[in-house]
């Protein structure tokens, strides 16, 4: 044991005097999201209906979803990928729309790449915690695994009780939802510094959960929980439904 | 970490026989360990290994106390052990079918917990993809215990008992379900059987010898049935439609989790192991005794689209052929993986 914490503190020391004159200190990244319907900002339980791109009306009660494994990428094409970054976010806590990547290695960065879901690993790696509690709604018990978006609501041209229930999930072929995402930074570059932290400000469109490479028709596809019919909607949402808005300096 | 363990044990292992010399001989009680701890020598490498959540005495005895709470069940009626019971190799007895919250029933047998480190998948269909998230489909099930996993969590959180228990376990609290989770699987990766008689003759030890019907019967069983019932663990973990019936209207088996047509009517293998004591057999619990389950496979199987491509390989009647000599030498082997040592353990009893 004596041995093993000498050796430790060596390394320690010689660690610190290489990190001071060579590598610049880490800084952090800020993702922000918000949610709209086409042009409107995304109200649960709104009085009125929204309309998606082929007619039809809906109202929103619930809409979280999963954003993991971000990975950031320099011009050169080195990339640096965060650990540990699962983070659920639901449209009811504004909490959870805000978000930092800490430890980030200082740099110029001109690529953002994501999953839309959780990666097939974490999906079979047992109990877990924080954003991945199945204490937080999002893991099915019968067919274990993430449901990665949730959306419910309603709709008139929905059959039987006019309910709408799009849980995506699954991981397993050929139905795989899972989607990795790098929307365009539109030419910014994102300017990670010890002591100056950027914002990346991402809006997701819930109708483009409906349209894109399949039109969703309501009287037809209303309920899902994973299977075939959620891959046309995890492709849907591939298409464009997480675009970056903006980026702050600061 | 581990260096740390290592150390640990090394200083008991020196304490242990120094305390223990200083007492008489007849109040030395063999020292506790978690069961399950050690991978049998004749058992292949575990697929949740031990050191992914470390055994100790204290979060396996929680386990144990989770598993025969009927407080996780919506109405406080039934545990984990009400339709797993140790007697019968952690089955249910006389039952087709799961019995649940307010009398109803489930549509499955409920089977055997046994070596179930060894598993990648569970329940009947593969639902369930690891071990410690596996009680979520019990727990939440309405036909069987029709609870929340945070009602669970607040009648924990509830009791000070629990609250002290779980954080001299963890460290931290509230209870959550994490660790909810990894205490109950303390528990179920504890149910190891490797001792019954053909362990003993696998492994070559004292108390291994086979007669001469049940050396015939495992012959029948390697050459006729090892192409399902493969190995050690006497299952190959596949799915397969053993020709119970010509449509799967009331359960689709395997094609309920991946959706495939070809998958309709299959369901997991199960391991052979206690399967003496493990009556009713099949998913649906249809058959009361090995004899029949025999006469199923030899003559009683019935046709359908995704029936197992094995059982179609003798003749024109799918099944296994099987002479009535070769049935009951069969059923002799059978009983010589029945673990007495296991059905017995008091460390895995309800206390």
């Amino acid at each position: 044991m004596s041995f093993t914490l000498s050796a430790a503190a060596l390394t320690a020391c010689s660690d610190d005097k290489d990190a001071t004159s060579a590598t610049p200190a880490p800084g952090t990244l800020d993702i922000e999201v918000s949610h709209v319907v086409g042009s409107a900002p995304l109200t649960l339980n709104s009085s009125t209906f929204y309309t998606t791109a082929s007619g039809q009306q809906f109202k929103v009660s619930t809409f979280n979803y999963y954003l993991s494994n971000f990975k950031l990428k320099k011009a050169d094409g080195t990339e640096y990928a965060a650990p540990e970054s699962y983070f659920l976010i639901r449209e009811s806590d504004p909490a959870t729309k805000a978000f930092t990547l800490k430890d980030v290695p200082a740099g110029d960065y001109t690529s953002l790449t994501f999953t839309l879901g959780v990666d097939s690993v974490r999906n079979v790696s047992g109990a877990q915690t924080g954003a991945l509690d199945p204490s937080n709604g999002m893991f099915w018990t019968w067919n274990s695994g993430y449901i990665y978006t949730k959306l419910e609501g309603s709709s008139p041209q929905a059959g039987g009780n006019q309910q709408l229930v799009f849980h995506i999930g699954g991981f397993k072929k050929p139905n795989n939802t899972i989607r990795t995402l790098s929307p365009s930074l539109n030419g910014a570059v994102v300017q990670v510094r010890n002591g100056r932290t950027p914002t990346v400000h991402l809006q997701a469109d819930v109708l483009k959960m409906f349209t894109g490479v399949t039109t969703i028709d309501f009287a037809k596809l209303s309920n899902t929980m994973g299977g075939p019919s959620s891959v046309l909607v995890a492709d849907n949402q591939a298409a464009g439904m997480l675009r970056v808005d903006h980026v702050h300096g600061n | 970490m581990f260096r740390n363990r290592l150390v640990w044990l090394a200083l008991v292992g020196l304490a242990g026989p120094l305390l223990a010399a200083c007492t008489p001989d007849a109040d030395v009680a063999p020292a506790w360990e978690v069961p399950g701890a050690t991978v049998p020598v004749n058992f292949p490498a575990p697929v949740y290994p031990v050191d992914q959540n470390p055994p100790t005495r204290e979060a396996f005895e929680l386990g144990r106390t989770l598993f025969y709470d009927p407080r996780l069940s919506r109405t406080g009626d039934i545990s984990c052990g009400s339709c797993h019971q140790q007697f019968v190799a952690f089955a249910h007895q006389d039952h087709r079918l799961s019995h649940g919250v307010d009398n109803r029933l489930s549509t499955r047998n409920a089977p055997a917990l046994q070596n179930l480190r060894w598993r990648r998948e569970l329940l009947w269909d593969g639902g369930a993809k690891h071990l410690e998230t596996m009680p979520l489909a019990p727990i939440t099930n309405p036909v069987e215990m029709d609870e929340t996993l945070d009602g669970v969590l607040a009648k924990l959180n509830a009791d000070p008992t629990y609250q002290r228990r779980f954080e001299q376990v963890f460290g931290r609290k509230p209870i959550d379900s994490q660790q909810l989770l990894k205490a109950l699987a303390q528990f179920t990766a504890a149910l190891t059987s490797s001792n019954s008689r053909y362990d003993k003759h696998a492994r070559r030890e004292a108390g291994g010898e086979l007669s001469a019907a049940e050396l015939r019967g495992l012959a029948v069983l390697r050459q006729k049935c090892a192409s399902c019932h493969a190995g050690e663990l006497f299952t190959d973990e596949s799915y397969r439609n053993n020709g119970l019936d010509a449509a799967f209207a009331a359960d689709s088996g395997r094609a309920g989790i991946t959706g495939r047509p070809q998958d309709v009517g299959r369901f997991k293998v199960p391991s052979l192991r206690n399967v003496a004591l493990t009556a009713p057999y099949m998913h649906d619990g249809r058959f009361r005794n090995l004899r029949e389950v025999l006469d199923h496979y030899a003559g009683g199987m019935v046709e359908s689209a995704t029936l197992d491509a094995q059982l179609r390989q003798s003749g024109s009647q799918p099944g296994i052929a099987l002479t009535e000599a070769e049935k009951t030498d069969l059923l002799a082997f059978l009983a010589t993986l029945t673990d007495e040592a296991f059905v017995r353990d008091p460390r895995l009893a309800e206390q």
